[in-house]
């Protein structure tokens, strides 16, 4: 079980991400929504401990994540950053292969080949697997990352903003794939997102955040209404029912 | 051709190089001239090693293929280091005359230097690359001015004899100082094969490499020290030669695919090799000594160096 607790960080003397508590059930896929600059790839980078926080801290199972060795931790939960840049040139297979690392050192075996082939499999990529990562669209190169952290077969994944890049198409397609994780494979999986559509058709849980600020933290059926989210984004939001989904219809010109 | 087939090739032009070096027109005692012709090689071997591993992992945990401790700052502040000793101590002072002490003083000041310089360069907050350039390019400035002026005051006779040691030079490579720098460079190895894997990881960026449980911040510190103790060595060994390093690490990446360090830092070190071998012997047998090395080396690497940068701003830009 992940425990995000009182957590603080400021950069320089403005808090970005200011007191937060939430407890990450496990086996659900998890949305964090909020307005730009409301702190939610902070808290995720905390969490994952990309960023050390100020005050409070994240326990993995009652232990600190700072304490976890940093190999155990690997084993344990995964983290997919929003920009993914790299400066050396990698195929694909070569780039979910790195998701075995904290196994194999470098040195697969046939166990974890086993793993990059499903990964693979799992994203759509066996026709393109030794493709290199510069001749892939944005979205592909999106998907061979997740296939990445897919290979790292760790029991948390985060993710922050993993539906940037993609269109519609393979937005729900890799939604698909954490569902499948989560219901199948009994992942968890906290995701960040900007589109509250996804969060509401995909998630199990959805923690808002405003200004740094915990808003909201609930089930889906709890947050996405409209009074609850008129406070999380400051405008009217309707919302529709199809077929045992909400959907939030925020193109509205009239308010 | 595949990686391995090009190792090999590699591997066959360093050695022949190294025979041509050892037994061309050897004239005169033989068992006089090629005990120090093999003197000679070995210091450029281990030079040539250090050298290319020092830019390789120094280049992955930068994230660039331009910046080199050498461009950084390091040569210059080994001419500071000698500059001074024999502008306070002087020629004949012990620290000159010490080769040990000499030796130790200048790895030391240039270990320290660049610890220093990269506490505040390589921090968690990232520099685009063009502002760690230009603070190379102002701090070796400085510092060469700095030695310029040193070295106007300087009594003529003294500055001969310090002007030959800023130049690389390979001809009067003190044996005793070899020994150490072979055991230095041996520790420095060990290590470094015991990372090998961590660094392939972190060649893929800070979050991703502790998304796979590397400790980051921490292995950047360690492989900042390896790397400036290796340079330094082979800078206090036989001198600067500052673009080698830029030139061989940047050959490796072009002709060798693969994202695998064990393979560009092997690949690197045999084209150093290949570099300094077959450089001096042109130099020696073909120039007959009417130019030097690290004329020539810098003279392409400067070239090459601009054309990096040109490469490097037309796909930023």
């Amino acid at each position: 079980m992940i425990e995000i607790k009182g957590l603080t960080k400021l950069f320089g003397k403005k808090p970005v991400v200011e007191d937060v508590t939430v407890t990450i059930e496990p086996g659900t896929i998890t949305s964090f929504i909020g307005p730009n600059g409301a702190g939610k790839s902070t808290l995720l980078s905390m969490v994952s401990r990309l960023l050390e926080a100020d005050t409070g801290e994240v326990l993995l199972d009652q232990n600190n994540v700072r304490k976890w060795k940093s190999s155990e931790f690997a084993k344990r939960v995964s983290i997919l950053k929003q920009a993914n840049y790299l400066n050396v040139r990698l195929t694909v297979r070569e780039l979910v292969a790195f998701g075995r690392y904290p196994y194999s050192r470098g040195r697969l075996t046939a166990e974890d080949e086993k793993f990059v082939d499903q990964a693979i499999e799992y994203m759509n990529l066996a026709d393109m697997e030794d493709k290199y990562l510069d001749e892939l669209s944005g979205g592909q190169k999106q998907r061979a990352f997740i296939a990445m952290v897919i290979a790292q077969d760790t029991d948390y994944i985060l993710l922050d903003e993993p539906l940037n890049n993609l269109d519609m198409k393979h937005s729900v397609q890799i939604m698909k794939i954490l569902r499948k994780l989560v219901d199948e494979l009994g992942k968890t999986v906290v995701i960040v997102l900007h589109d509250i559509n996804f969060a509401s058709v995909y998630s199990d849980r959805i923690v808002a955040l405003k200004n740094g600020r915990l808003m909201k933290n609930g089930t889906t059926h709890e947050i996405i209404n409209s009074d609850v989210l008129r406070e999380i984004y400051d405008m009217d939001i309707p919302i529709q029912e199809q077929n045992g989904c909400r959907i939030c219809v925020y193109f509205n010109s009239h308010t | 051709m595949r990686n391995s087939t090009k190792l090999i090739l590699l591997t066959a032009i360093a050695i022949v190089c190294i025979l041509l070096y050892g037994f061309y027109d050897i004239k005169g005692g033989f068992d006089y001239a090629f005990p120090k012709r093999m003197l000679r090689v070995t210091a450029m071997i281990i030079t040539g090693i250090a050298i290319a591993y020092s830019t390789v992992v120094f280049q992955t945990i930068t994230h660039n293929r331009i910046l080199t401790p050498s461009v950084m700052g390091l040569d210059s502040m080994y001419q500071v280091v000698q500059t001074l000793i024999y502008f306070f101590a002087g020629a004949m002072s012990v620290w000159v005359l010490n080769k040990y002490l000499n030796f130790g003083a200048a790895i030391l000041a240039m270990v320290v230097f660049a610890l220093i310089l990269y506490r505040f360069l390589f921090r968690a907050d990232k520099h685009p690359i063009y502002f760690l350039l230009l603070i190379g390019m102002i701090i070796g400035t400085l510092l060469g001015s700095f030695v310029t002026f040193l070295q106007v005051l300087i009594d003529p006779v003294e500055y001969l004899s310090l002007q030959s040691r800023l130049f690389a030079t390979f001809t009067n490579v003190k044996a005793e100082l070899l020994f150490i720098s072979i055991g230095i460079l041996f520790l420095a190895f060990l290590y470094g094969y015991l990372i090998m894997d961590k660094l392939d990881v972190m060649s893929l960026g800070r979050e991703n490499a502790i998304n796979l449980g590397i400790n980051y911040d921490g292995m950047v510190m360690r492989i900042l020290i390896l790397s400036s103790v290796l340079i330094a060595t082979s800078t206090a060994l036989v001198g600067p030669i500052t673009f080698l390093g830029l030139i061989v690490a940047n050959l490796s990446y072009q002709y060798l695919v693969t994202y695998k360090h064990s393979i560009h830092i092997l690949g690197a070190s045999l084209i150093s090799i290949i570099a300094l071998v077959g450089g001096n012997f042109l130099v020696e047998h073909i120039f007959e000594l009417r130019t030097t090395l690290s004329v020539i080396i810098n003279f392409i690497g400067g070239i090459y160096f601009i054309y990096l940068l040109l490469k490097e701003s037309r796909a930023a830009g």
